[in-house]
């Protein structure tokens, strides 16, 4: 994990006048005035640093605010602030960043914290027949707590004119996907605005995680976002680690990674077959639909689960692979490659579909970069941004990933980008088995003595997951943040939906395909 | 013409008795029957999440695919519950979902069967009864069947419709 950024937060705030304390623990942060949090991010911003997540914790006394800030090449950086004892209210940081507008609405949902300044405080998470009252990520209130059904409304944006009207979309959708719902403006065809309502599958994730000991967060992990479960497990596992100062044996690192990439394959194969699908174009789809079964029942046969649930565990993994193992996955890796590169010929040379591609849902690049647009979404305009070769953590500080970066960033740029990670993974996953480390997989979890904090970054298949983990002094979970990427790219589907005709939606919102689970939490 | 060679080139690759997974055809041949039989050869599936974690989703979709090719038993996935034999519901009711997930089956025809898919929406899984989940989707509205597994692979998928199905003969 690089935290390179951190001295030069710490310089760059020095400079502008904003006294920070500096904690240089594992892992380190830099400690500000509240009074200070808005310069903070002033100074930040200017300095074109990343916001990558905003997230509050409950203290003895009061509240913390903290930060967490990323530059190409220097990694990471981790800012907070308390809150005077008793106050509520805290300075918003959104009108520097975006991104931080609905994880300052979520802080406000669930601790009951007002952010000042926020130029939208209408509840997020928390939908109109929940309780004003009712704050459930503070100590006080049991997680058990069952909430009584009040009356309210959530007020949508609206427009007015000649012939603009409203199309409501959900939360049930016309398909097998998970619930949202989306608020159109439209005029004849054309979309004028797009206003995602989400939260629908909050589950208390957050909250459920607290007092568990690690192990046993570590199922809930697993259960985030069911198709990014390695990497949601990974990175909180990596959290727990560096809060226990535990270190895994490289070769369970390795096997990770492995599974990580052979993830990102079959939902970058998935995911490009449906696309084409909602433009009608079922043979693409059949055929990815076939080979991400096949890489689903070789998971079955070698790992034990067919989406690799729950096989990263605290201390490492929990299967091993043989030298038969080994030579099957390098063989149906390097087909599966080979099958995706003639199937991409066939996409490019495919009229009807490049049609529908090119140019539709585009986000520019000054957009993306405004609001940190994370994976496949922000590389397809420019966003030169991958945490495996950015926070540079085993075992890719070995094996850096070559990132695909692409300007256009419409529906076309983002298949192209994954097109071309599907390659890149297949690259790795073969030079991974190659140079396999021997030795253990697993080194047990040891349940840590001493209070301890852990920040882990990893790269799913749909862009950078942040978990951030504090422990008790006991080794139970006091706090566990998760910023699944949809948090940031759903900003980036409202943003792209705003150049589209209504018919194409569907298609534009697969070539996101943000989560809904990851979001809501 | 590429295209053609390649979809020649693939064949069929639905699984018949011969192959390894002999129980998809077997099972499906006896979900076609009761579906012939009580559905006049069609059973419409609407999926709800009510606050799965997607992979139930993902186990769901294969059904579709090639290998296992659920509409040539007679069930196919529609759009609207209007539509609709059968619900299959994932996740554990979120408390946000409470309210869409009656209104859906209200608006299914009667008589209805609802399938609880996952063990989330059989027991609440890992998310049980909280402040945000309802837990078990049989907590929220009436359930005939459940399909256990986190998440169920399409082999139980089907069994499970299958058993689903026969519990109404």
């Amino acid at each position: 994990m690089r935290f390179a950024l951190h001295a030069q937060l710490n310089t760059l705030l020095t400079q502008g006048g904003v006294a920070a304390q500096d904690f240089s623990t594992e892992p380190p942060s830099l400690h500000i005035a509240i009074a200070q949090w808005k310069a903070t991010a002033k100074l930040a911003r200017e300095a074109r640093l990343r916001l990558v997540a905003l997230w509050a914790a409950a203290e003895d006394e009061s509240f913390t605010i903290h930060a967490a800030f990323a530059q190409k090449d220097h990694g990471y950086a981790l800012a907070s602030t308390t809150l005077d004892a008793h106050a509520n209210t805290f300075p918003s940081i959104t009108p520097y960043y975006v991104a931080a507008a609905r994880m300052e609405r979520v802080i406000h949902d669930l601790f009951g914290l007002i952010p000042d300044g926020h130029p939208d405080t209408r509840p997020w998470l928390k939908h109109e027949h929940w309780p004003a009252n009712a704050f459930p990520l503070r100590k006080s209130f049991a997680a058990a707590t069952q909430l009584p059904r009040v009356e309210g409304r959530y007020r949508f944006i609206e427009a007015e004119g000649d012939g603009v009207y409203e199309i409501p979309v959900g939360p049930v959708h016309a398909g097998i996907i998970e619930p949202g719902h989306f608020r159109f403006l439209a005029v004849g065809e054309q979309i004028l605005n797009l206003e995602e309502r989400l939260g629908y599958v909050h589950k208390g994730i957050e909250k459920a995680m607290e007092g568990r000991d690690v192990p046993a967060g570590a199922r809930l992990a697993a259960r985030v976002s069911g198709d990014a479960t390695v990497a949601h497990s990974w990175a909180y596992c990596q959290a727990a680690e560096q809060a226990a100062g535990l270190e895994i044996p490289p070769r369970a690192a390795a096997l990770r990674a492995l599974l990580c990439e052979r993830e990102r394959l079959a939902n970058h194969i998935g995911d490009i077959g449906a696309v084409c699908n909602d433009a009608a174009w079922s043979f693409m789809h059949m055929q990815c639909q076939r080979l991400r079964e096949d890489l689903a029942r070789s998971h079955l046969q070698l790992f034990g689960h067919r989406l690799l649930m729950d096989c990263i565990q605290p201390g490492g993994v929990t299967r091993n692979v043989d030298n038969d193992g080994i030579r099957q996955l390098l063989t149906q890796t390097r087909a599966v490659a080979a099958e995706m590169r003639e199937l991409y010929d066939t996409y490019e040379n495919h009229t009807p579909i490049r049609e529908r591609v090119i140019d539709s849902g585009v986000v520019t690049t000054a957009d993306a970069a405004d609001i940190g647009l994370l994976g496949y979404a922000g590389r397809s305009a420019e966003q030169d941004c991958d945490a495996r070769r950015d926070a540079a953590y085993a075992p890719y500080d070995r094996h850096p990933p070559r990132v695909a970066v692409c300007r256009g960033g419409d529906v076309a740029a983002r298949l192209w980008v994954r097109f071309a990670e599907i390659q890149d993974s297949a690259r790795l996953i073969d030079t991974l088995l190659r140079e396999l480390p021997d030795g253990a997989v697993y080194t047990g979890w040891h349940t840590p003595q001493d209070a301890g904090c852990g920040f882990a970054v990893i790269e799913s298949w749909r862009g950078e997951i942040v978990t951030w983990l504090r422990l008790t002094a006991h080794g139970a979970i006091d706090r566990c943040h998760i910023r699944d990427p949809s948090m940031i790219n759903w900003l980036g589907l409202e943003l792209a939906a705003r150049e589209v005709p209504v018919p194409d939606f569907p298609l534009n919102n697969k070539s996101f395909n943000c989560s809904y689970s990851g979001h809501d939490l | 013409m590429k295209i053609f060679r390649k979809i020649l080139r693939t064949g069929v690759i639905t699984e018949t008795p011969a192959s390894p997974e002999a129980e998809i055809e077997d099972l499906g041949k006896r979900i076609s029957a009761i579906i012939q039989r009580r559905y006049r050869g069609s059973l419409a599936i609407r999926q709800v999440d009510a606050g799965s974690c997607n992979a139930c989703e993902l186990e769901i979709h294969a059904l579709n695919n090639p290998y296992y090719d659920l509409e040539r038993f007679g069930i196919h996935f529609v759009a609207s519950p209007r539509h609709a034999d059968m619900l299959l519901v994932t996740g554990p009711v979120t408390r946000n979902m409470e309210t869409a997930l009656k209104m859906t089956l209200a608006a299914v025809a009667e008589p209805t069967l609802v399938v609880a898919a996952g063990d989330c929406a059989a027991c609440g899984g890992e998310f049980g009864v909280s402040y945000a989940s309802l837990g078990a989707v049989n907590n929220v509205i009436p359930v005939d069947a459940v399909i256990r597994g986190c998440p169920p692979t399409p082999l139980s998928l089907l069994q499970g419709l299958l058993a689903a199905l026969g519990r109404r003969t």
